[in-house]
């Protein structure tokens, strides 16, 4: 006799609750505040991690400790007491909601502006799900389709369980503990993220996201990812989502390293709209990031296509390592800040390989009393012959309050190649926004429509349905910022 | 009457610009408004479309049976009335269509209306760029960016013949065009001007006034209407120049 479906999706999805949360040993759940060996080693304990995994850690962590914050960017980061945070992350416990009626209707209001369905939005406010209506059946079909292609895309927990030979191959290999502070700092302490590895030749067939909160693992603050495509391969990934998210954890120091091989691919995007703080610059999560991609094989390509809405400190730049000849590196940028937030953000890109080519367009938007820098680095090595770069960075200034900067550095090793750099600075003026009032667009209208129009060539790098959003979510970012 | 201007005031950055301006129009007419510089025909422009800055003192502006002082410009331009600038800003990545469509979509939504679909849309677009002879393809090209004065002109009358007004003021729209593009700009208006709508041309020249001829003709000085007339007061004040108004006026 045929079991009901409709039992078998619930049983599964109840058994998976079951799993996954409330579980009651008060013991194992408690890791107290601060930062030592012990505490690392009660960590990976926690998450069953292999010795070399440890080693890794406390590695990082022994060089970590030797280091100072740093504090040369155009930022007032206030010095961190890394004593006074809490590094374990149990998995999340979602607080279950009865219904959206219990969920501050402003958040509700951003989902509605932003086009977020329903259904979407009880799961991101931690309501209970109708089970059937559960996306259960979705990641089901997902997962299937991957695994068709032999992709890996799981938890960075996960992957070291099941593919340890292949996270030990790859981790640290594009970002070292050493590079800086905060990349010692996750090495030590990382929690979660995502793993993802594309066989040779395979072009990934979906578009991989954790924005499906399928695979939203429970991230953090130390957030890991490591992508690898094997010669010839592609894969396109989306990280983040325009739904604004809030955390009690205010440092966030993560990590994403993406290898490419041989003629492979990898499209990173991220769309990031973390908690900004409130009007007068209070709370708000500083996001610390060090996001790098190794270009190793001839012909392979990395690109980064990033909307930076949120935070109260955005400090990170995202980078290509072209090693291959004929590598490619890019890197498109919408930084947006308003009120009292500040981004220090930019790029590296350096040239090793040959014919290697790269490409920078940054969109700073600054409004409120915000500080938005954009810095880049291009590197050329002597023996990079015949490398191109052309880089194009310009400052939107919203009102009279905020601040633009920009600090481009250039060295060029050899006579061969040829670098270019365009610069502009401009606000949205008052004949701008009567020139549309004058056309019956109201203000707010207008607003996203000139903004959308200056970071257009930006949004038109993200995948379909994200460019949709990320324009929504620049005007509401935006609202009231021209009184 | 469509337009009903009465004893207006105005003051820009506290200086008094309109010193107690009155001005009727009706449906189906064309006024002219002419004057030395200074005397304050833009200003009269910028009070009727609602732009920030300009302070109105004292007097009141009847549009269609309504006081409009106090309501936002988007809704004057919603309820009908359009400025042709006389310097056209250029708006970055927004592209004509992007931003014809977002125009008429928000007049439709405030009339209730629902929104036009794509192939209404693109027809619209289509007949109305042959109106005033624009040829290429306007989803590519960014509004106003990279324009030269003619085609900033000729743009303007486009986005009015897209968003056919009940009151169209045109602010010096002949200035800096040459013949051709003129007589261009001039058909346009001639073409979308009918007995219901009116158009308000603010000039320096008469020239303009041979090709859209005006049933009325009104002379500013010092911030007020001096003088008015029929189409030949325009060429009588060709004839005598902006003096014979200052010493009338003195």
């Amino acid at each position: 006799m045929e079991s009901n479906p409709k039992e078998n999706i619930i049983e599964e999805v109840t058994q998976k609750e079951y799993e996954f949360g409330f579980v009651t040993d008060i013991e194992t759940d408690f890791v107290p505040k601060g930062l030592n060996e012990d505490i690392i080693r009660l960590i990976s304990k926690k998450k069953e991690e292999p010795e070399w995994l440890l080693e890794f850690r406390l590695k990082a962590f022994r060089h970590w400790l030797t280091l100072k914050q740093p504090n040369w960017g155009h930022l007032d980061l206030p010095e961190i007491d890394y004593q006074d945070i809490i590094y374990y992350a149990a998995p999340r416990k979602r607080q279950e909601k009865q219904s959206l009626d219990e969920v501050d209707p402003e958040l509700l209001a951003t989902f509605d502006k932003l086009g977020i369905s329903l259904d979407e939005q009880k799961k991101l406010s931690g309501v209970a799900v109708d089970a059937v209506m559960d996306s259960t059946s979705v990641k089901t079909t997902f997962q299937e389709t991957l695994s068709k292609h032999g992709v890996i895309f799981m938890s960075f927990s996960e992957a070291v369980k099941q593919h340890p030979d292949l996270v030990r191959k790859y981790l640290g290999k594009v970002v070292p503990y050493t590079d800086n502070f905060f990349a010692a700092l996750n090495s030590a302490v990382f929690s979660d993220g995502s793993f993802c590895y594309i066989p040779k030749g395979v072009h990934c067939p979906l578009e991989l996201s954790t924005y499906f909160r399928i695979n939203a693992a429970n991230t953090g603050q130390f957030e890991r990812t490591l992508i690898v495509a094997d010669e010839g391969a592609y894969v396109s990934y989306m990280e983040g989502c325009t739904a604004p998210m809030r955390d009690e954890n205010q440092l966030h120091a993560a990590i994403v390293e993406i290898i490419a091989e041989t003629d492979a691919e990898v499209k990173y995007s991220t769309v990031q709209n973390w908690y900004p703080g409130d009007k007068e610059g209070r709370g708000g999560v500083y996001n610390l990031v060090t996001k790098r991609g190794l270009c190793r094989g001839d012909r392979s390509k990395i690109s980064w296509t990033q909307v930076e809405t949120g935070s109260a400190i955005t400090w990170k730049y995202p980078g290509c390592v072209l090693m291959g000849d004929h590598s490619v590196g890019e890197f498109y940028s919408v930084a947006v800040t308003n009120n009292y937030q500040q981004a220090d953000t930019g790029t590296k890109m350096i040239h090793l390989g040959k014919n290697t080519r790269s490409t920078i367009i940054s969109k700073g938007i600054s409004a409120g009393h915000s500080q938005n820098s954009y810095r880049g680095l291009v590197k050329v090595a002597p023996k990079a012959v015949n490398s191109r770069n052309y880089s194009q960075c310009d400052s939107l200034l919203m009102g009279d309050q905020c601040g633009a900067h920009t600090w481009p550095y250039v060295q060029c090793g050899n006579e061969s190649s040829i670098l270019e750099h365009e610069a502009t600075t401009s606000k949205i003026s008052e004949d701008q926004l009567f020139y549309c009032q004058q056309r019956g667009i109201p203000t707010e209208k207008a607003i996203g429509l000139i903004v959308n129009g200056y970071a257009k060539d930006v949004l038109n790098r993200l995948p379909m349905e994200f460019a949709v959003e990320a324009q929504k979510l620049l005007s509401i970012t935006l609202e009231g910022s021209v009184g | 009457m469509l337009l009903n201007i009465k004893n207006l005031h105005v003051s820009v950055g506290g200086k008094e610009i309109l010193k107690g301006l009155n001005l009727g129009v009706n449906e189906g007419e064309i006024h002219a408004i002419m004057g030395p510089n200074g005397t304050g025909k833009s200003t009269l422009a910028a009070a009727i479309t609602g732009r920030e800055g300009y302070e109105i003192t004292d007097g009141e502006i009847w549009y269609k049976g309504k006081n409009i002082i106090g309501m936002s410009p988007e809704d004057r331009a919603n309820e009908g009335i359009f400025l042709s600038f006389q310097y056209p800003v250029e708006i970055p990545g927004v592209s004509i269509q992007n931003f014809m469509r977002t125009a008429i979509n928000s007049k439709r939504e405030y009339l209730g209306l629902p929104v036009l679909s794509t192939i209404e849309f693109m027809k619209m677009m289509k007949e109305k760029q042959a109106m005033v002879e624009i040829t290429e393809k306007l989803q590519n090209r960014f509004v106003n960016v990279g324009y030269s004065g003619g085609e900033k002109k000729k743009n303007e009358i486009f986005q009015m013949a897209m968003l056919e007004p009940s009151l169209a003021i045109l602010d010096e729209t002949d200035s800096g065009l040459d013949i051709d593009a003129l007589r261009i700009v001039a058909n346009g208006v001639n073409q979308l001007h009918n007995k219901d709508n009116a158009f308000v041309v603010i000039t320096h020249y008469q020239r303009l006034l041979d090709y859209i001829v005006p049933d009325f003709v009104h002379v500013m000085y010092d911030g007020r209407i001096v003088k008015s007339g029929g189409k030949h007061l325009a060429i009588e004040l060709e004839e005598k120049g902006y003096e014979w108004i200052k010493e009338m006026n003195l």
